[in-house]
């Protein structure tokens, strides 16, 4: 893909992200935070590709093990921030 | 319709399923069903990397995911409130290490100075986060000392491995044959990744896990360059953007700049002596009673040492007694209380606090003067009065929660010794506060049961 078009999502995505993330109140940062973290597992979207591929064997066995630590990051961190949301409560009544 | 076009929208869903998740944390009414998209997003992202057609062997991939996914679930069911920083900084640096991965193996489909580029910063950031993460995940836990480790010539070494990385950097760019130099990037990234955290104390733990976790997301964005993919760019800078405006909150809650927490512990700074006049009054568990029972507005400022003493659940228990008793109760949450940001919400939350009575420092500090008791528990540096009266203090100019403007204080603590920053509080000299010594989970009990 062209490196320019990249750069272009990135600026968008960046300025994006900032706008987002200035409107989460601080009650809500430790849940952020782990979500966040769960998002940046993304990472196994491009293991995924380079575990498959069937070429060069070491590359397999690299994205497999990028794979296996991306899911860690998407699972735990998505079920953890699920868990620690299921805490906030409004007050009753 | 062909089938790249296919993958490619489920990137452009996944990112947009991102974006709204996000958004959809800006209340506490929605964070949990935003969570959720953000999830259902990742899934759609996942099914699509899967579709593609170059993919010719499925076991690698599937062995990753059940091995990952596992562990992921356990550490994420099991773990204690408490140690949600420890758990944070552990899953930052798996986050890094799997993008540095994905840098490496990028390599045997690399070509073009651009990629090779972008191959470097993957695994430079990656390595990075990773030793970085795993000595903070160490600090936070304990299992090595939390104290900042510093020795002469600091600077002087860390500059010589940025030196290192550049100059082995450019030289794998210009020669991708050269796989030494891409090794001594690898090595050198990780070494840096632990230089970086161990002149780092504890209580300036907020600042790195939140610029860690600003990295993580910058490892998978370069990630993405390197693989051409735009859902890891998006997905990627979503994260570094949060990470940096939590790094910012955090040493804008500490009055220092990033560079002074990176660069300077505050160990230097701490040999300050203040005269402090008065003395220290210090109450019975019984007398503290009589306080509260006739007291109408209370507010309660914890600290780390509230999560230490694993108080929030008794601290609760307060809470409703004096709620009872006609006693209008808050939470005054100072940003870098605890040893990430929000920590202290996610404990008392966890301890079935409404969240509506947890207040931020702004919030708090116009009321105070309404409040009849203000209970720290746990808390010093951030409620710190030389914060704004003594000029000569180290911490002066932090923003900090005023409890003194409170009718009276009560102060829960071990002993007499200083916080982390080794700095004298006046706030326990002053007239109206009062010292309830001893373990904080045991005061408040003995709190509770003269209510009860």
């Amino acid at each position: 893909m062209d490196v320019s078009y990249l750069l272009f999502i990135l600026m968008l995505s960046v300025f994006l992200g900032f706008e987002l993330i200035n409107k989460v109140p601080a009650t809500l940062h430790t849940p952020l935070m782990s979500g966040a973290n769960a998002i940046s597992g993304i990472t196994v979207v491009g293991a995924i590709a380079l575990a498959g591929s069937g070429n060069a064997d070491m590359a397999q066995w690299l994205g497999a093990g990028a794979v296996a630590l991306a899911s860690i990051n998407v699972v735990g961190g998505y079920m953890v921030t699920d868990r620690m949301l299921g805490f906030f409560k409004k007050k009753e009544g | 319709m062909d089938l790249g076009l296919i993958i490619q929208l489920g990137y452009v869903v996944a990112a947009g399923l991102f974006i709204f998740g996000l958004k959809m944390l800006g209340s506490p009414d929605t964070a949990r069903r935003g969570n959720g998209i953000s999830a259902i997003g990742m899934l759609v992202a996942i099914i699509a990397a899967l579709l593609d057609q170059g993919i010719v062997q499925y076991e690698y991939i599937l062995g990753g995911m059940v091995v990952g996914g596992l562990i992921g679930a356990v550490a994420a069911r099991t773990v204690a409130m408490t140690s949600m920083p420890e758990m944070v900084a552990l899953f930052n640096g798996v986050g890094g290490a799997a993008s540095g991965l994905v840098g490496v193996a990028a390599l045997s489909i690399a070509d073009g100075s651009f990629t090779y580029i972008t191959i470097i910063l993957s695994i430079l950031i990656g390595g990075v986060t990773f030793t970085g993460s795993l000595v903070a995940y160490g600090k936070l836990s304990e299992t090595i000392g939390s104290g900042a480790v510093t020795f002469g010539g600091q600077k002087f070494v860390n500059g010589l491995i940025v030196i290192g990385i550049l100059a082995s950097a450019v030289m794998f760019v210009m020669d991708p044959t050269n796989t030494n130099m891409l090794y001594t990037v690898v090595g050198l990234s990780l070494l840096f990744g632990i230089m970086v955290v161990i002149p780092i104390g504890g209580a300036d733990m907020p600042v790195v896990i939140s610029l860690l976790n600003s990295y993580s997301g910058l490892a998978a964005c370069a990630a993405g360059f390197a693989v051409d993919n735009n859902v890891l760019i998006v997905a990627g800078s979503l994260v570094g953007a949060s990470g940096i405006i939590l790094t910012q909150i955090m040493c804008k809650a500490m009055n220092r700049s990033l560079s002074n927490v990176l660069f300077s512990g505050f160990a230097s700074v701490s040999t300050t002596v203040t005269e402090v006049e008065g003395e220290i009054k210090p109450i019975s568990v019984e007398d503290a009673y009589y306080v509260l029972e006739a007291a109408t507005n209370v507010a309660i400022i914890p600290g780390y040492g509230m999560a230490v003493a694993q108080a929030q659940h008794v601290v609760k228990e307060l809470m409703e007694l004096l709620e009872a008793n006609g006693c209008e109760v808050n939470y005054g949450i100072h940003p870098v209380a605890g040893r990430m940001p929000g920590h202290m919400n996610v404990l008392l939350a966890e301890a079935d606090v409404p969240y509506d009575q947890l207040l931020e420092m702004d919030d708090i500090n116009p009321r105070m003067e309404s409040v009849d008791v203000a209970i720290v528990i746990g808390a010093n540096d951030v409620v710190n009065p030389a914060a704004r009266e003594v000029e000569s203090s180290p911490i002066y100019g932090m923003p900090v929660i005023n409890v003194a403007d409170a009718r009276t204080v009560f102060v829960l603590k071990r002993s007499m010794a200083s916080g982390f920053a080794g700095i004298e509080n006046p706030l326990f000299y002053k007239d109206n506060t009062r010292m309830l010594f001893g373990d904080a989970k045991e005061s408040i009990g003995g709190l509770v049961r003269e209510f009860s």
